[in-house]
């Protein structure tokens, strides 16, 4: 706001304040201030007055006190007897490995059923729209609760798969359990030298990387192409089955066995887990599925023609010139999908899974009466998990925008 | 060159061949399948996979469909009729839902009132209309003013000088600005805030007591506790989504100024909503608020996850409108400042019908998020359809009944929010070839 008069030769006058525009955003910007530190300092004075008008401080000394209730699945070593610190982690990791679970699947189902739902199948495009919008518009508390009633409900109890001819059998090759307890999966074992074959593994990881690298400067140079894709999958496969074979296959399964009432060995997946795990999925899955469709239709079709007027083969125009264009529509709304997904997943009070919530804001917060504080807290982290994800979403948007005026 | 040609060619047919048919793989129904079911291998398979999925849902939960139940007095009982009638096959039990749906639909609230919902449900689309689509008559957009009001005494009962008291305090609004305007419009806009706050704050509630006390109006009262189920949700969506429309204006305009401190606990405040799960702020709402009020403040729960979600869906339209505002050609603004109008007066007449008309649609879907997320009121006791399924089912009718509850409620959300969302692409649409 540029204004064409002659600074005022007269003094300073107090209505100034409000009716000359050089002055007038100040104000307005302190009247905004104090209003704002008042409105705070009016909610921290309440709050200080009902602390003490229940008894209570405000002190986070609880975090370190013995927690005393017990996590049925923690990813990091955890007893009744850790602190309230450590149960807070535990359920911090059990949220970001839903979330990263979730995230990783939802891509995959979104991608598929996007693709697909533009597919020239009329049949399939007609049965992911279908997907689309029954999983769209129905809320995600009821799909959390729906999956987990399957899981529990439909499934046969682990006597069922007793005797020769039990009720039920398990799936692919007697490896996997699928019970009204939780689905148990084989589980690695690392012997002795698994870590040499992880490490190759690693090796070839770079490898790949470095390949990468080196195909692209000797197309630069040279103008001749290898076929990349072939050489990668090689790079990725052999030296590790290589490895695997040398060591004298150290690294096993251990497979799940009906024992007693119950089944023992592998992995117990809760069927908690997995149903939040599919709910989330499937659900965020349909809304970014409209996202890759809106992204795909977004590139005109003049840029195929064109790569294809240029001689483009079909595969590279594709990986070219039609995705990165359609990536930059894409990748945004996706990012805010995980980032919902992450805070979806604090549903999982729905089902009992042990998340951030149920331990900070759920068990501990009713054990300690800290609800200033577990609340606090909880939504510190949540907080900052959300600002982690939509940075890097800034950061990717930084580098792909189209540079205008 | 004629003659030369006529020379050339021996025969040249005189007449028209009549029109063939095109070859059989070329029409109707097999052509239609060529094309769209089974173009090339890929397609094949996919048509294949398609078909075997749909056979496959379709052999399990058919017959299910199929012999359903509809009359019954409890879950024994539709087994007892299934092993009589259908031979013990799998069959669905919606008896439960032809005996409950009143209560998954109003919750506990007292049956013989129930056309007081019903008539404020069939008001609210008198109310929508005249907004959702412009080619009715603008005086209606009147009673849409007055809808929330009568819709609040439907619902609620009561004096119905409570809410006439509360919309007295629109109209201090409007006086105090038209009063106050007249010397600055931002004046006029601090009065118009500050004048219904005092009115609503501190002198509503004993005008009213005191009118009610002279002429006695009023109808039975309902409490908060005995809403539940479809209405509830209706009740906290729509109180949100109206409530946060101008928020969230004024958090866009924060958000979007040149004035640093404004900018910055706009940002802040949206970014804080955003960042944390709704949940969270249930959870606040039911366990802080105490808290954050003066002591002994307690007010109603219904209130306090309206206000809740209030905040949170004014921070997620904030964004809508900011889309919108930024969607705005710069011209716009640049006329605005040229015609000599200053801020408040631009953002009136210029840009807010503008911005607001382009954000329509996604106003519309922050409703339908908003909407679905009505469902997470369970975790802080208040019984929504979802929660009353729980109730049901807590019965010793209906113990066991998962499916048909779950699909009754699946279906009433479907239903609302497809149709929003139908409206909404209608509304792009029509905006679209606006703007073209």
């Amino acid at each position: 706001m540029t204004t064409l008069t002659d600074p005022s030769k007269e003094s300073f006058r107090l209505s100034q304040l409000v009716y000359d525009t050089r002055y007038r955003s100040i104000t307005i910007q302190v009247v905004a201030l104090i209003g704002f530190m008042a409105i705070f300092a009016w909610l921290i004075s309440n709050t200080v007055a009902n602390l003490q008008a229940l008894g209570k401080d405000f002190n986070f000394g609880f975090l370190t006190v013995r927690a005393g209730y017990d996590i049925n699945q923690s990813l990091i070593e955890y007893s009744s007897n850790s602190t309230h610190l450590r149960a807070a982690i535990v359920g911090l990791l059990n949220t970001l490995l839903v979330a990263v679970l979730g995230c990783i699947l939802a891509t995959i189902v979104g991608v598929i059923a996007g693709v697909l739902r533009l597919s020239k199948n009329w049949l399939t495009a007609r049965l992911m729209g279908f997907y689309v919008e029954s999983f769209r518009n129905i809320p995600v508390l009821l799909w959390i609760i729906a999956f987990f009633a399957v899981l529990t409900e439909a499934t046969p109890a682990p006597n069922a798969f007793r005797g020769d001819d039990s009720a039920a059998s398990m799936w692919l090759n007697e490896t996997i359990a699928v019970t009204n307890r939780g689905t148990y999966v084989p589980m690695p074992v690392w012997h002795d030298g698994s870590v040499a074959v992880v490490l190759v593994f690693l090796a070839s990881l770079v490898g790949i990387w470095a390949f990468g690298r080196y195909s692209k400067k000797r197309q630069e140079a040279t103008g001749e192409i290898l076929p990349n894709g072939w050489i990668k999958l090689g790079i990725f496969v052999l030296p590790t089955l290589a490895a695997y074979f040398l060591m004298g296959r150290p690294v096993g399964l251990d497979y799940p066995s009906l024992q007693g009432f119950n089944f023992q060995g592998g992995l117990h997946l809760r069927n908690s887990l997995i149903a939040l795990w599919l709910a989330l999925s499937f659900y965020t899955g349909a809304f970014i599925a409209e996202n890759v469709r809106a992204g795909i239709l977004a590139v005109s079709h003049g840029q195929t023609e064109a790569a294809y007027a240029l001689g483009i083969r079909p595969s590279r125009t594709m990986r070219l010139v039609i995705l990165p264009q359609a990536l930059r529509v894409i990748i945004p709304p996706l990012i805010s999908q995980y980032l919902n997904l992450t805070k979806n997943s604090s549903l999982a009070i729905a089902v009992g899974y042990m998340d951030l919530r149920s331990t900070l804001g759920g068990i501990t917060l009713n054990q300690t009466g800290r609800e200033l504080e577990c609340m606090m807290l909880m939504m510190l982290i949540y907080l900052i998990v959300s600002l982690l994800i939509s940075s890097a979403m800034n950061v990717y948007n930084k580098t792909v925008k189209l540079k205008e005026r | 060159m004629s003659d030369l040609h006529a020379q050339t060619v021996a025969y040249v047919r005189d007449t028209m061949l009549p029109e063939a048919e095109p070859p059989l793989t070329e029409r109707g129904a097999i052509k239609w399948l060529r094309e769209n079911l089974l173009s090339g291998w890929v397609n094949a398979i996919l048509t294949v996979v398609s078909l075997y999925l749909i056979y496959w849902v379709l052999a399990h939960i058919g017959p299910w469909f199929v012999n359903s139940i509809w009359v019954a007095d409890s879950l024994d009982e539709c087994r007892q009729i299934r092993d009589a009638v259908n031979n013990g096959e799998p069959s669905a039990c919606f008896a439960v839902i032809t005996e409950r749906w009143q209560q998954l639909l109003y919750g506990f609230y007292p049956s013989h009132l129930y056309w007081r919902p019903n008539l404020a449900f069939v008001l609210l689309f008198v109310a929508l209309a005249p907004i959702l689509f412009d080619n009715l008559p603008r005086k209606l957009m009147w009673f849409s003013l007055l809808y929330p009001f009568i819709a609040f005494w439907l619902v609620w009962g009561g004096s119905i000088w409570m809410p006439v008291s509360v919309l007295a305090g629109l109209m201090i609004a409007i006086a105090a600005f038209g009063i106050m305007a007249r010397f600055s419009s931002l004046i006029g806009v601090i009065a118009a805030f500050a004048a219904p706050v005092i009115w609503w704050l501190f002198l509503a509630a004993p005008v009213a007591d005191a009118v009610h006390s002279l002429i006695p109006i009023g109808i039975e009262t309902a409490n908060s506790k005995q809403i539940g189920g479809f209405m509830i949700s209706v009740i906290i969506g729509l109180a949100g989504i109206v409530l946060s429309l101008p928020i969230g204006v004024v958090l866009a305009l924060g958000r979007q100024s040149d004035l640093f401190i404004v900018k910055t606990i706009c940002i802040g405040f949206i970014e804080f909503i955003r960042g944390v799960p709704l949940i969270t702020l249930l959870f606040t709402a039911s366990l802080l608020l105490n808290y954050f009020l003066p002591p002994g403040t307690n007010f109603d729960i219904v209130l306090r996850v309206i206000i809740m979600v209030t905040l949170f869906a004014s921070a997620y339209m904030a964004e809508t409108i900011r889309g919108g505002l930024a969607a705005l050609p710069k011209g716009q603004y640049e006329a605005a400042d040229s015609l000599g109008l200053d801020y408040w007066k631009a953002q009136r007449l210029i840009i807010m019908p503008q911005a607001l008309k382009i954000s329509i649609p996604g106003i519309v879907n922050t409703f339908i998020g908003l909407f679905k997320d009505t469902t997470l009121v369970i975790f802080i006791g208040i019984f929504d359809m979802l929660g009353l399924t729980n109730s049901i089912r807590a019965s010793t009718d209906w113990n066991g009944v998962y499916w048909e509850l779950f699909i009754f409620v699946a279906l009433v959300f479907w239903i609302c929010c497809f149709s929003m969302s139908q409206y909404s692409q209608w509304l792009e649409r029509k905006l679209q070839t606006e703007h073209r």
